[in-house]
């Protein structure tokens, strides 16, 4: 393959990464000094002096809890996804008739509704319940916004394992469930962790239903607790960036092991 | 047509081709998800239909006030302009990403290991919630301690969250800065997709780069645009995140978007009918064009992702 350089973009990238960058660099830099240099120096200096002093006050400012929480209700929504969207995905593919069609119109109509949309009947609906201020309440409303998505890609994978595998398997007399566990699932391992990385970060990074949906810090998740922060300590920047600093670390480090199946799967969503 | 007795009906299905019937699955295995979804997603769509017609203060219990809300929200001067508001956020939010993520798409799709470890940055504001994207933002261009404050020729006296023009430019410059990623990524995964052989011939026929890019990139992403375009139609009609974190709707009404303004209405002033009936409305909106996506691309007769080649 002989492409000549495609200068314009290659120009365009860099200022794009500059653009990336910079914030970054900066969000960094400020979590690493102290409010009164941050002040006094401004976000672009390089900081003088390092300390991790915003990291540790942050934990003590109750950030451990909202870490915790926001990991429950990311395990969570992992599992309710891992356990509804393969069959749910098998069914559509392998299924006959009219009503898993119907079935994958309605995911794919529901990949539409906004979140947005929903909160005011979801807020009748679970305080109806008794689950405000509850994590199982953020918890449900979260894993069936993100199920769409999944089916759609898991969807897409199941949909590539060739039809001989299945006739090969039949021809052993294998029933459903044996096709499933030991063809589809072996076969769709790529799509799955896709979904658990995708709905994972959804979760991790959902803010509007625990936002409606909780009150109390024993049931705050990390993005409300940096909303909170901002609200109530917004001048202390470089603690706020800090807070910031630390509920991306996980993801952070996600990426960095699982970027493949990270990229593939937000490529699917706008490919498919 | 087999449905919930599948497993054995299938089974005793006369042998086509390979001399074995292949059982499938029966409608029992999309139960589980379909419920679930039905529930928590497809139940409260309807109830806020519902609850548009009603009037309710979250506490006690909704009553009936047949249209009422909707009288009050054709003439909400706050209503139409949010309606105004999102829309020209949606338009220059599309203006500004398609071209961008398109460029960097296409050039991310070379396999050069120099654009791979890019990209590998380029991708780091899709980690990040809206949220912390939104704070950051708001840190950085602080009137007082952010970057405004120390760069005054270019930014006037600092505040950009004091007139409309650039409180708006603000929001359209951090969902660009959070969601060109999504969409370059997007891109580059059509970009990989187009077959080389077109590149060839075209090399052949003396077309140079920029050539083959209008003639033969921009053509066959044209799907993806399609697709692309609706996302961020989607997205930028429901932003909430960066409203109310980055400017809270102000100046005055000045950036309250429609999400934002029913946010306000529901959660702010507790009037959860007067919200429900705005955000039928978002509901309706992107309903309308989701159809529209699926009737255009074709999502739901889709077999395989090899189809056609």
């Amino acid at each position: 393959m002989k492409r000549r350089p495609n200068y314009l973009a290659g120009l365009g990238s860099l200022v794009w990464l500059f653009l990336i960058g910079l914030p970054l660099y900066v969000m960094l830099a400020a979590t690493l000094q102290s409010r009164s240099d941050y002040s006094a120096n401004g976000p672009l200096a390089l900081p003088e002096h390092l300390t991790l002093h915003n990291y540790t006050e942050d934990f003590s400012n109750g950030f451990g809890r909202f870490f915790l929480n926001t990991v429950l209700v990311t395990l969570a929504v992992v599992a309710i996804v891992l356990l509804v969207v393969p069959p749910l995905s098998y069914a559509i593919v392998r299924g006959r008739g009219r009503i898993t069609t119907g079935v994958f119109r309605l995911f794919l109509l529901g990949l539409a509704i906004p979140a947005q949309a929903v909160v005011v009947p979801m807020f009748y609906v679970i305080s109806k319940a008794g689950l405000y201020d509850n994590l199982i309440g953020v918890i449900l409303p979260t894993a069936a916004f993100s199920l769409p998505v999944c089916a759609l890609i898991l969807t897409g994978v199941m949909r590539d394992i060739t039809a001989d595998l299945y006739e090969a398997m039949a021809m052993d007399g294998a029933a459903p469930w044996r096709v499933f566990f030991q063809l589809v699932l072996p076969l769709s391992r790529g799509g799955l962790s896709t979904i658990v990385v995708f709905s994972a970060l959804q979760a991790w990074n959902g803010f509007l239903f625990p936002l409606v949906l909780t009150q109390s810090d024993s049931s705050k998740v990390i993005t409300l607790g940096l909303f909170n922060f901002q609200t109530e300590h917004g001048i202390d920047i470089p603690g706020l960036l800090a807070a910031v600093v630390l509920s991306m670390l996980p993801i952070f480090i996600v990426y960095l092991f699982a970027r493949r199946a990270l990229v593939q799967g937000l490529m699917g969503v706008g490919g498919k | 047509m087999t449905t919930s007795a599948a497993p054995r009906v299938a089974r005793r299905r006369p042998a086509r081709r390979t001399g074995a019937a292949v059982a499938r699955p029966g409608f029992a295995w999309a139960v589980p998800a379909t419920l679930f979804f039905l529930l928590f997603a497809v139940v409260p769509l309807v109830l806020v239909a519902v609850l548009s017609f009603t009037s309710w203060d979250g506490l006690g219990s909704p009553e009936f006030t047949g249209l009422d809300n909707w009288k009050t929200l054709v003439h909400d001067h706050t209503m139409i302009q949010s309606l105004w508001l999102s829309v020209l956020i949606t338009v220059l939010g599309v203006a500004v990403q398609t071209p961008l993520s398109i460029l960097l798409g296409v050039w991310a799709a070379g396999r050069q290991r120099n654009r791979a470890v890019l990209s590998a940055i380029y991708f780091v504001p899709l980690l990040l919630s809206a949220t912390a994207v939104s704070i950051l933002w708001r840190a950085l261009l602080d009137p007082n301690f952010g970057v405004p404050a120390q760069a005054t020729w270019l930014f006037g006296d600092g505040n950009l969250f004091g007139r409309q023009t650039s409180a708006i430019g603000v929001l359209v410059f951090v969902g660009a800065w959070q969601y060109t990623p999504f969409h370059t990524l997007i891109y580059q995964g059509a970009a990989r997709a187009v077959p080389q052989v077109l590149y060839q011939a075209a090399a052949i026929d003396g077309a140079g780069t920029v050539r083959q890019f209008f003639h033969i990139t921009l053509p066959q992403l044209r799907n993806t645009m399609i697709t692309s375009m609706i996302l961020m139609v989607v997205g930028g009609l429901t932003t909430f995140d960066t409203v109310l974190i980055l400017t809270q709707g102000g100046p005055g009404t000045d950036t309250t978007i429609s999400a934002y303004y029913m946010y306000q209405r529901a959660f702010k002033s507790f009037d959860f009918g007067g919200g429900s009936a705005i955000a039928l409305v978002l509901v309706l909106i992107a309903t309308v064009i989701s159809l529209v996506v699926v009737k255009v691309s074709g999502y739901d007769t889709m077999r395989s992702s090899s189809e056609g080649l």
